[in-house]
């Protein structure tokens, strides 16, 4: 039982990070259409960033706000010199640029930082384990979730509760009459596209400490990302938050169960193989699934 | 006056030429892996190599050599294509340097079918040290399941009786986990394929921590290795549960990426810095002045070595490498001190030697260090030698 919860709250913390990802990519989607492949290289800008500063500062502190800040600069450069060139082209022509704009960060990181993978170290006040009551639990992890389910407070507020967030609606399903009544548009999609970076620059901050800081760590977790945003639906932030939730869930669970429900009924290692291979597959099965009864995903952004 | 000096010039050129060509240098060809993020471990290989090479004053046994390097990038073509030019532009009879078992396992054969000589710093896999072995093959390093073997064995003299077993989801992690098997005489309680691009854990740590096992043995490769360490320690694990690992798990490298969280790790080699002979203090010295700080892997020691191997062999044939027979009477004797100590030729080519024990411990320095703990086996083979028929 012990073991459900722990692994319950590992689902949950992967569903966070999946969150800050999706919640950028389905916003940029789903008010400017655009297609950004590249949403992965700025989660690996936000992790080099806060890594160069915590090795020259010291202080993982002073990182949090140097990752933020990298991100968010380098997502509204990218929206203000290529994204913005392509709102009227057609999704093909989006991707193909995004997919550039990956292959030039890449590289760029690979010139910058090189090939070696980048470790930075827990601060010392969030290392460590805290007793749960029934297991111990690595603080950070923690410290994750909570950040997580902060920014989805808040970004929640920030779209139902604001001016800000009203226009950002106001675009997504009536683009044109916004801008007839005056709103600078323009400025409002570097803005929205400024705080996707930011969310995925949180995302990427966050995972240095956890995971190695490498190139081409933004396209491994792209791709769940995308599953999480057609499962909830495009353009929906509500949908990217509980698709996320449940992508994280799911893929946890059938890596820490499957082995042993398998086990019950084949060889050991025959069973452990398979396991692993279908647990692999498991959160594509599920978009299928969701596809299949629901084709506009599960909180359908708009029409 | 003018066409007078040309004309001496020119005549000296000629002379010069003549004279080099008197003394024409033996063309060793070394493909290894030098870019991405594995580029270090032929980094490691090349310098070493050409360390002992400096150490003699740019011979081997004697003999003037001269090594040609290039960068396969970890593809099985490229290092084809390298070899190729290797062969038929350069005339290179005598190749060396591959890092990557599914490299090698793309060049060797083809090598050897065109009657070249290949001797290997590092790759070892299954398929070339049991039926397919070969008389102009020769393995310096190790046969692979040997790593794997060895942190079995030192799982059982550790005294611990309870496995939980993990390795990434493809042929070289099977092959971990069926050599640490073949040689751990404890009970496996658990047993897991991760993704091979996983890089978060905390699923199987948490698995690891219901299963309560004496300790876990894991192998990956690269920063997925450094990720999962720094989670099992950061989950509070690594002081209750021990952890076994092969070699490429912990090398100098990584353990100086890792720093303190890698405290207390146990470690198998076939060498150490630390390792108390002649060859391996004249090595480490030597490697110190010429790079300072850099730190010393099992890779370097592996191209040392192998540079020392076929100085020995070119000693006793007074540098031919065209008369594949007589390179392998010289070749097969492991005519040089090794810096691993004990070291000879199984008969499959590849190496009989000792295993060592190690462990991660706090420096002097406060920076973490590899300590040798003690051997693990004496004069190991490897299993596949059984098949060999040479």
């Amino acid at each position: 039982m012990t073991l459900v919860l722990e692994q319950l709250l590992n689902g949950v913390q992967l569903g966070v990070m999946l969150f800050l990802l999706a919640a950028g990519l389905t916003l940029v989607f789903g008010i400017m259409g655009v297609i950004n492949l590249a949403h992965g290289s700025l989660y690996m800008v936000g992790a080099y960033a806060a890594a160069l500063a915590a090795k020259m500062t010291g202080s993982f502190l002073l990182a949090i706000p140097a990752g933020l800040a990298a991100a968010a600069l380098t997502g509204m450069a990218v929206e203000y010199l290529v994204i913005r060139h392509l709102y009227a082209r057609d999704h093909l022509d989006q991707v193909l640029a995004t997919f550039g704009l990956i292959l030039f960060f890449n590289q760029m990181i690979i010139l910058l930082f090189g090939r070696q993978p980048i470790f930075v170290q827990i601060p010392p006040f969030l290392s460590g384990a805290i007793d749960l009551g029934l297991f111990p639990y690595p603080i950070y992890r923690l410290c994750i979730i909570a950040a997580g389910l902060l920014s989805a407070a808040a970004l929640y507020f920030l779209i139902q509760r604001t001016r800000l967030g009203m226009l950002v609606r106001a675009g997504a399903t009536h683009r044109e009459m916004v801008q007839a009544l005056g709103v600078d548009i323009r400025l409002l999609y570097t803005i929205v596209f400024g705080l996707g970076a930011l969310l995925a620059g949180f995302a990427g901050l966050m995972a240095g400490p956890l995971l190695s800081v490498q190139v081409g760590m933004g396209e491994q977790i792209l791709i769940m990302t995308f599953v999480v945003v057609v499962i909830g639906g495009l353009g929906s932030v509500a949908g990217a938050f509980w698709g996320a939730l449940l992508v994280g869930l799911v893929d946890t669970s059938l890596r820490a169960f499957l082995p042993q429900i398998m086990r019950g009924f084949m060889a050991g290692s025959e069973a452990d193989a398979l396991a692993s291979g279908i647990s692999a597959m498991g959160v594509y099965l599920l978009m299928a699934l969701v596809l299949l009864i629901k084709p506009k995903g599960l909180f359908p952004g708009h029409a | 006056m003018k066409t007078m000096r040309m004309m001496a010039v020119a005549a000296a050129a000629f002379c010069a030429a003549g004279a080099v060509q008197a003394q024409e240098p033996l063309k060793i060809g070394m493909i290894t892996t030098l870019s991405g993020p594995g580029g270090y471990l032929g980094q490691d290989i090349r310098d070493a190599f050409q360390l002992a090479i400096d150490m003699q004053g740019g011979k081997l046994g004697g003999v003037p050599v001269q090594v040609l390097v290039e960068d396969d990038g970890l593809k099985p073509g490229q290092g084809k294509q390298i070899s190729e030019k290797f062969m038929k532009t350069d005339k290179v009879k005598l190749l060396t340097g591959i890092v990557f078992s599914n490299v090698a396992l793309a060049v060797v054969p083809d090598v050897l079918e065109d009657g070249g000589i290949y001797v290997s710093p590092n790759a070892g896999p299954s398929n070339l040290a049991g039926k397919e072995c070969h008389a102009n093959y020769y393995v310096v390093s190790w046969q692979n399941d040997s790593l794997h073997e060895s942190a079995g064995s030192n799982a059982n003299n550790l005294g611990y009786k309870k496995a939980f077993i993990l390795a990434p989801n493809y042929p070289a992690g099977k092959d971990a986990l069926e050599g640490f098997k073949r040689a751990f005489k404890g009970e496996v309680i658990g047993e897991v394929f991760t993704k091979l691009d996983q890089n978060d854990f905390a699923a199987e740590i948490a698995q690891i921590r219901a299963a309560k096992p004496d300790f876990i043995f894991q192998f990956h490769p690269g920063g997925a290795g450094i990720a999962f360490l720094r989670q099992y320690q950061q989950a509070g694990l690594l002081d209750t549960v021990p952890m076994v690992v092969p070699s490429p798990s912990m090398d100098a490298v990584t353990l100086k990426a890792i720093g303190e969280a890698a405290v207390g790790v146990n470690v198998s080699a076939q060498w150490n810095n630390d390792l108390d002979n002649a060859a391996n203090k004249a090595f480490v010295e030597a490697w110190k002045k010429k790079y300072n700080d850099r730190p010393i892997t099992y890779y370097a020691s592996q191209g040392y070595d192998t540079a020392l191997a076929i100085g020995a062999a070119l000693k006793g044939t007074g540098g031919k490498v065209d008369d594949a027979k007589a390179f392998r009477t010289a070749m097969l004797k492991a005519d040089f001190a090794s810096v691993r100590g004990n070291f000879k030729f199984g008969n499959n080519q590849h190496p009989v030697q000792d295993w060592y024990s190690m462990k991660v411990v706090k420096g002097d320095g406060g920076a973490p260090i590899i300590k040798t703990m003690g051997k693990i086996s004496s004069n190991t083979g490897d299993f596949y030698a059984k098949d060999c028929k040479l």
